[in-house]
């Protein structure tokens, strides 16, 4: 990862791209480290000459970053936007001083207009952070003149991308402490900490997804993140569903960036609305989903919890609903902005009674794309609520990804029920809302507005056929088993399972979700090493594939590496009375290959 | 909130079109039978299909209510109802979405809900059956029940201050407010037609009777004897006078406070003149909060109607003007809208 510090020759820009070394030192990643000085020391400030940047690249030794273009520019004025851009890669994380962008200031760099107003950093996921301002308002209490606070401000910015890449904040505290004295030192330790404190309150994070294949296949590319790839996967969704998206969301990290993407693509008759809280919002979508439309709603762990309730009815209702959880470390609030997959569990049992229902995950930037598309697929086909996980490290990471030939994508369409599917005793032409069709036992669609098809879907027990209230106890147990016998049977609609690797392995690794990419490093390193290993990724966890359990079986070992304390261990060893082993990390970080490794060579040896 | 689905054509129904297969089940009795008759017999009236319009519940007795019309309804989670009745009103501006709550639905559990879908100005009719109890389990006191109240929960009597809907409601500044109940048919068939026609979000509050947890807790307002000096009946244009002859009425005083006084002794003129699309709630809210408990005189019929715009037709206008600076949709496109590269076999 390539963090570039830019700013104006007196913001001191070469002090804090040094101190970020030193802590990112300390904190045991390799690095090399890019000064680049305006050539003219007297450069007027807030000219494009008078611009000095400082580049870190950091990398954990595991993984090769390519390029050296900055994944992170951090602007403190618009000269070093001007200067600087350029060397952002797409997609970047733009870091402005949205202070420094006057009319004058502007002017001196040479912008006609404001870049942050137009649409001219649309390609960058831009950050605005009035960081003067709140430099001053952090050192004012110690009674430092707002002119003199603005000297700390380059330690706001330290403060913030230290929280941003977890670094240590110690060595730099101790550094200031020996370095500066009185007044100058407090200001800079209060701006540094502001800035920390900022990045934490303010959920301001970044997961560069790292890993990526030396080899491209050939084809048309694009960089994209999990959440953009996600929400695009669900306006591809209702175009091939050849229906209306409606997306109900309550802001959460790391979600939110669905909702805001979603949001924008109005023209495709997608309706978003930032609802009143989560409950409402899983809400909307479900009557949306009533009404005729893909029914969705995004949120993380804590929000997932809220929804409960609505799945619960969803999987009365038998409606399509699709709920996408975008996994961070838990519980409660937990780590908001650090990626974990422990919500696999609340996935598959988070609902009161017997509530099945479909899981799918996505293990890639850019498979959160068609990831969306299976799991509306599956909600749509069999008129059942789906949960799609994700993560924070998907969500954020990004990837180049092959385009998809849009008229090569699945059409998913469903017909809405038009017509009565039932004829009583006397003749009389009705419709039954839960009779069901046999092969995928998915009950009749018939959305409002439909004549002749009037009918009344609640919560209370329906049933079997009429869908009329029915507290009969023979009847429950009927409905209850139905329900299970439709999420189960879609594993006959599902892809096998397959084996990458060596089928004849003495060690299978079993994985899901963004392990895959760790997993897949660890795989290739130790089968060129000479030593056999097999791996299964699963993108459905419920229903798993109708082989899974065969296939494991043919393994003496299997290890199950997962960002959990082992959700879908403890799954595989019931179902097919395997011995299973967990590899768990819970850190709020992603497997790095390495770890992976060496559990491979430990249940070997 | 009238917009045929297909074609210009007045659907002709009758009270039976309204009317589903399913077996009443409210206790013998209930005020609730009341206002369903009231709604089934409105129905026919207005002009609409019942393939096109929706009733959504959350959960209590009142919450039965959608399975006894023969309409599109859900019978949804505790007060829920209206959220989920903003995603079909937000999907679908098409349809006539009615909601059905009680006083624990929709201000306790539901409150949230409530005020939001208020505050949006979502294209709903939301009746309230307010019998200041919870009766589907069997007793308990309401966020409604008043101070004092003895019931399984509250052995030594409530020490919950309550309610008061209308103030809530006026408080999301609901722009059409209305106050009913489950005695009079006429007048409910009036506040309801009205609160139909309504474009946006309706709030109408039905005191109704609870017959076995809660019985006769309106008979000092709304039983025969006590109607003509107890109830206050809103007309719009008009001074606000109630009693035999009028002898009673509603002013402003200095302090901006209203107060009930003899007409005789202020005169006609001094008396407040009910307007309900006054903009400002703040007069409605006065008058919502005329009365504070069961036994003094209480307004009845609409408070609040004022023009605001209707939710889901705005968010379809930002769909229409997006398409119409953007042109449809287009996948291709929009894969590519962040900018590709090739890479070479």
């Amino acid at each position: 990862m390539v963090v570039r510090f830019a700013g104006d020759s007196g913001d001191g820009m070469q002090l804090t791209g040094d101190r970020f070394t030193s802590a990112s030192a300390l904190f045991g990643n390799d690095l090399s480290t890019f000064p680049d000085y305006p050539a003219e020391i007297r450069a007027p400030a807030g000219t494009v000459n008078g611009v000095s940047s400082f580049q870190v690249h950091i990398s954990d030794h595991d993984i090769t970053t390519p390029g050296d273009e900055p994944d992170v520019l951090i602007a403190m004025n618009p000269a070093a936007l001007q200067a600087d851009l350029h060397r952002l890669g797409q997609h970047g994380l733009l870091i402005v001083n949205s202070d420094a962008f006057e009319a004058r200031d502007l002017e001196k760099a040479g912008y006609a207009t404001n870049p942050l107003l137009d649409e001219s950093l649309s390609q960058y996921r831009v950050v605005e952070i009035p960081m003067t301002s709140l430099t001053q308002k952090a050192t004012e209490p110690l009674g430092v003149k707002s002119r003199d606070a603005e000297r700390s401000k380059n330690f706001f910015a330290l403060g913030l991308v230290s929280w941003l890449y977890s670094r240590p904040t110690e060595p730099t505290v101790a550094w200031v402490e020996s370095r500066f004295k009185d007044l100058v030192k407090e200001s800079n330790l209060a701006a540094f900490r502001a800035g920390y404190n900022f990045g934490e309150t303010s959920e301001l994070f970044d997961h560069p997804y790292q890993v990526k294949p030396a080899t491209l296949p050939a084809g048309e590319y694009t960089n994209i993140s999990g959440n953009v790839a996600l929400a695009w996967g669900l306006v591809a969704a209702g175009q091939l569903a050849k229906l209306p998206v409606f997306l109900g969301s309550y802001p959460i990290t790391p979600a939110s960036d669905i909702l805001h993407e979603l949001s924008k693509h109005k023209h495709f008759g997608v309706r978003t609305v930032q609802a009143e809280d989560e409950i409402a919002a899983a809400g909307m979508a479900l009557g949306a989903a009533f009404a005729g439309h893909l029914g969705v709603t995004t949120t993380s762990g804590p929000g997932l919890a809220l929804k409960s309730e609505t799945l619960s009815l969803a999987v009365s209702l038998e409606l399509p609903f699709l709920l996408v959880d975008i996994q961070r470390g838990g519980p409660s609030t937990g780590l908001p902005t650090k990626t974990e997959a422990a919500d696999l569990n609340i996935a598959m049992y988070g609902r009161h009674a017997e509530a099945p229902l479909p899981i799918v995950a996505a293990y890639s930037p850019g498979n959160c794309f068609d990831a969306a598309i299976e799991a509306a697929r599956i909600a749509l086909k069999y008129r059942t609520p789906v949960i799609l996980l994700s993560d924070g490290y998907l969500a954020n990471g990004s990837e180049p990804w092959l385009l998809p030939d849009a008229a090569s994508l699945p059409d998913i369409s469903v017909p809405f029920a038009t017509e009565t599917n039932h004829v009583a005793d006397d003749g009389t032409k009705e419709f039954w809302p839960y009779q069901r069709d046999p092969e995928t036992l998915a009950r009749p669609w018939a959305i409002p507005g439909t004549p002749g098809l009037m009918h009344r879907v609640g919560g209370i027990e329906k049933e079997d056929g009429t869908g009329n209230i029915s507290y009969d106890p023979a009847n429950h147990s009927t409905m209850v088993h139905l329900r299970a016998a439709k999420i189960a049977g879609i594993a006959d609609d599902i892809p096998l399972a397959t084996v990458v690797g060596d089928a004849d392995a003495e060690v299978c690794l079993l994985g899901w979700g963004s392990t895959w990419a760790a997993i897949d490093a660890a795989v290739q390193r130790t089968r060129r090493e000479g030593t056999k290993v097999a791996w299964i990724h699963l993108t459905h966890l419920n229903p798993l594939p109708r082989n899974l359990g065969d296939l494991l079986r043919t393994f003496p070992h299997i290890l199950v590496p997962e960002l959990n304390l082992g959700q879908l261990c403890r799954i595989v060893r019931a179902e097919y009375l395997v011995d299973a082993k967990p590899v768990t990390k819970v850190q709020g970080l992603p497997f790095s290959a390495a770890e992976l490794e060496s559990a491979i060579k430990e249940v070997l040896s | 909130m009238n917009v045929p689905a297909s074609d210009t054509m007045i659907p002709v129904t009758s009270k039976k079109d309204w009317t589903s297969d399913q077996e009443v089940r409210w206790c013998p009795g209930c005020g609730d039978y009341g206002i369903l008759l009231a709604v089934q017999m409105l129905m026919p009236e207005l002009g609409v299909a019942p393939e096109n319009t929706v009733f959504v519940s959350g959960i209590g007795c009142s919450s039965r209510f959608p399975y006894y019309m023969n309409t599109y309804g859900m019978h949804s989670i505790h007060g829920r109802a209206p959220a989920i009745a903003t995603g079909i009103a937000v999907a679908r501006p098409d349809l006539d979405v009615w909601v059905i709550t009680g006083d624990g639905d929709a201000l306790s559990i539901g409150g949230n809900h409530l005020i939001h879908a208020l505050r949006r100005n979502v294209n709903l009719t939301i009746l309230l059956f307010n019998n200041r109890i919870y009766g589907l389990t069997k007793g308990q006191y309401s966020p409604t029940s008043e101070e004092g109240k003895v019931t399984k929960s509250t052995p030594m009597g409530s020490i919950d201050h309550p309610f008061n809907p209308l103030a809530v409601a006026l408080g999301a500044e609901a722009s059409f407010v209305a106050r009913t109940h489950d005695l009079d048919r006429k007048h409910m068939m009036n506040v309801f037609r009205a609160a139909h026609a309504h474009r946006g979000a309706s709030f109408v509050e039905i005191l109704q009777n609870c017959n076995v947890f809660n019985d006769g807790a309106f008979d000092d307002v709304t039983g025969r004897q006590a109607r003509e000096e107890m109830m206050i009946d809103l007309k719009p244009g008009e001074p606000i006078r109630f009693g035999v002859d009028g002898h009673s009425g509603v002013v402003m005083g200095s302090d901006g406070q209203l107060r009930i006084v003899q007409v005789a002794d202020v005169g006609v003129d001094a008396l407040l003149v009910h307007d309900p699309s006054r903009a400002d709630p703040g007069l409605a809210f006065a008058l919502a909060r005329l009365s504070h408990d069961d036994h003094s005189p209480t307004p009845f019929g609409i408070f609040r109607d004022v023009d605001r715009g209707d939710y889901g037709q705005m968010v379809g206008a930002q769909l229409a003007a997006a398409s119409e600076k953007k042109g449809p949709g287009d996948l291709t496109s929009l894969l590519r809208s962040n900018g590709t590269w090739i890479v070479g076999s």
